[in-house]
């Protein structure tokens, strides 16, 4: 029970403290609605195209993505430049139990998005919200978010050497929001492309919440969320100790 | 002005614009610059390529050109913020405010890097969208781009010396470049024509840098001469050099309210 109520219990502080910064309140809130309201638009004066509570979902889950890319891989880093990575590096629990919490509460603050372009698309573009499934979406979220968040453990972990972390985090936004089929369906893009989608957990969890909303399998795509949940979990625990070892070897761990 | 005023001026607008980049931005290794001022502008540019054949909206010549130019925006509001913010981060923005240099060299010196830099993320994209999208200008086109491309970079960089101005009086700049950023991406044509705007975002559209530098470029690229698309062009030099005199306005008032009440340094 230790290990789950530590992660519980960091999740609610590091959720509350990105909840107080204006920065992720914009990157969760407010980059959503510009492309939602761009895909609104587009998908308006073009032909063909899905509908506008299809953008709005795509746009929702793009927000939980790109706070995770945006802090996710700057994460340790963050925890450098505050002085506190060896703290919690030599403390007893686990690291990867200290660092999970920090990155899904990354992801969580992407909720705001859900609500924010949820909420926009019905006031301006008079989008009718009706979720098919209405327990099976509210089952798909925190799926979404930990999923990705756990993804974001990853890339923390990876880049844990990386000084500009930050950077190349970032980096990842759009390729991932391309690939995954949150606004592209991914039959337009390269066949080459679905494999490594595949393993991304935005492609699932904008399947779960979208089937749940607009009808179709809803199950599957919550399994696979499972799937590479713990997947992205153990990849972490071996990158973490991997990682760990060297920057401790090398006496690089505060170095900033 | 005197002889040795005009290179005292010169002077401190490129020898001190200069050093002052490379000292503020010092942080922008090349593991930084790829990732941020590259490969992001050029993702951005294949996802509105491909949303454009999803909603079978438009070509992607008229995407590659929409979004080549509007990613000169990250570099020029981003570059002015930190231009000007950075030295308070730094500590040295009472001192360099507490020089005699004339403030119009010192500032405009440090907008040119900026703007150079915008355009080296402009034409990066450019050369991405011919490479992996269906983008095939003549080669008779591209100087005609790149003097687009110019334009709109000196435009947007003036507007980055109005945002960059409110950084000496609020805190959050980077907030500030990203607002102003999502502005343009959604008021400019960058993605949705003008056409399907609504009628005020259209309005809104004509007073903003790059939107007839956007507009310009598309018609060149569809063959039309510089001198049927000259007024777009001298329109949004116009539209930034008023922001650019609205951020240098600023800038002095801010400067001169920061002395008088002493916040200069407050962060």
């Amino acid at each position: 029970m230790r290990y789950p109520k530590l992660f519980w219990h960091g999740f609610v502080v590091h959720f509350k403290e990105l909840s107080a910064s204006p920065f992720q309140i914009m990157t969760a809130a407010i980059w959503p609605l510009v492309f939602a309201t761009l895909a609104y638009l587009m998908f308006r004066a073009g032909s063909g195209a899905p509908s506008l509570l299809y953008a709005s979902l795509g746009a929702a889950v793009m927000g939980i993505w790109s706070t995770t890319a945006t802090s996710a891989g700057g994460a340790i880093q963050r925890q450098r430049w505050l002085g506190l990575l060896e703290l919690l590096v030599v403390a007893p629990a686990p690291f990867v139990f200290v660092l999970a919490p920090i990155t899904v509460a990354i992801a969580g603050i992407g909720v705001y998005s859900i609500a924010s372009t949820l909420l926009w698309g019905r006031l301006l573009f008079g989008i009718d919200v009706h979720i098919a499934s209405p327990g099976l979406f509210a089952l798909a979220v925190p799926a979404t978010v930990l999923a990705v968040g756990m993804l974001g453990l990853v890339l923390a972990s990876a880049l844990i050497l990386y000084r500009a972390a930050s950077a190349f985090s970032q980096g990842l936004e759009f390729p991932v929001w391309l690939i995954t089929g949150l606004l592209v369906p991914l039959s337009v893009l390269p066949g080459w492309v679905t494999p490594i989608a595949w393993a991304l957990a935005p492609t699932w969890g904008m399947r779960a919440m979208r089937h749940a909303a607009l009808g179709g399998s809803v199950l599957p795509a919550l399994a696979m969320c499972a799937v590479l949940t713990v997947a992205y979990g153990l990849a972490a625990v071996l990158l973490l100790r991997y990682f760990e070892q060297a920057a401790r070897r090398r006496a690089t761990l505060s170095l900033t | 002005m005197t002889r040795a005023g005009v290179t005292t001026f010169s002077r401190i607008f490129f020898i001190g614009g200069a050093i002052s980049f490379r000292a503020l931005f010092s942080w922008i290794t090349p593991w930084v610059y790829i990732p941020t001022l590259l490969i992001t502008p050029m993702f951005q540019l294949l996802f509105f390529a491909y949303l454009g054949r999803t909603a079978h909206l438009r070509s992607d010549s008229w995407f590659v050109i929409g979004n080549a130019v509007q990613s000169a925006s990250m570099a020029s509001l981003f570059g002015m913020g930190f231009a000007i913010d950075g030295e308070r981060w730094s500590q040295t923005l009472s001192s360099v405010l507490a020089t005699p240099a004339n403030r119009a060299a010192l500032f405009l010196g440090r907008a040119l890097p900026v703007l150079l830099n915008s355009m080296v993320t402009s034409l990066f994209v450019f050369v991405a969208g011919r490479l992996l999208l269906d983008f095939h200008p003549p080669l008779a086109v591209v100087p005609k781009l790149a003097l687009v491309v110019v334009v709109a970079c000196f435009s947007v960089t003036g507007l980055g010396m109005t945002t960059g101005a409110v950084g000496l009086r609020l805190r959050d700049v980077p907030i500030i470049a990203n607002l102003v950023m999502a502005i343009l991406l959604v008021f400019c044509g960058v993605n949705v024509p003008l056409d399907d705007l609504p009628r005020w975002m259209s309005a809104v559209a004509q007073v903003l840098p790059m939107t007839h530098s956007i507009g310009a470029a598309r018609r060149l690229a569809d063959g039309a001469s510089i001198g049927s698309v000259d007024h777009l062009l001298l329109t949004d030099v116009a539209i930034g050099i008023a922001f650019g005199i609205v951020g240098f306005a600023l800038l002095r008032w801010f400067e001169h309210e920061g002395r008088r009440l002493a916040t200069l340094d407050r962060a």
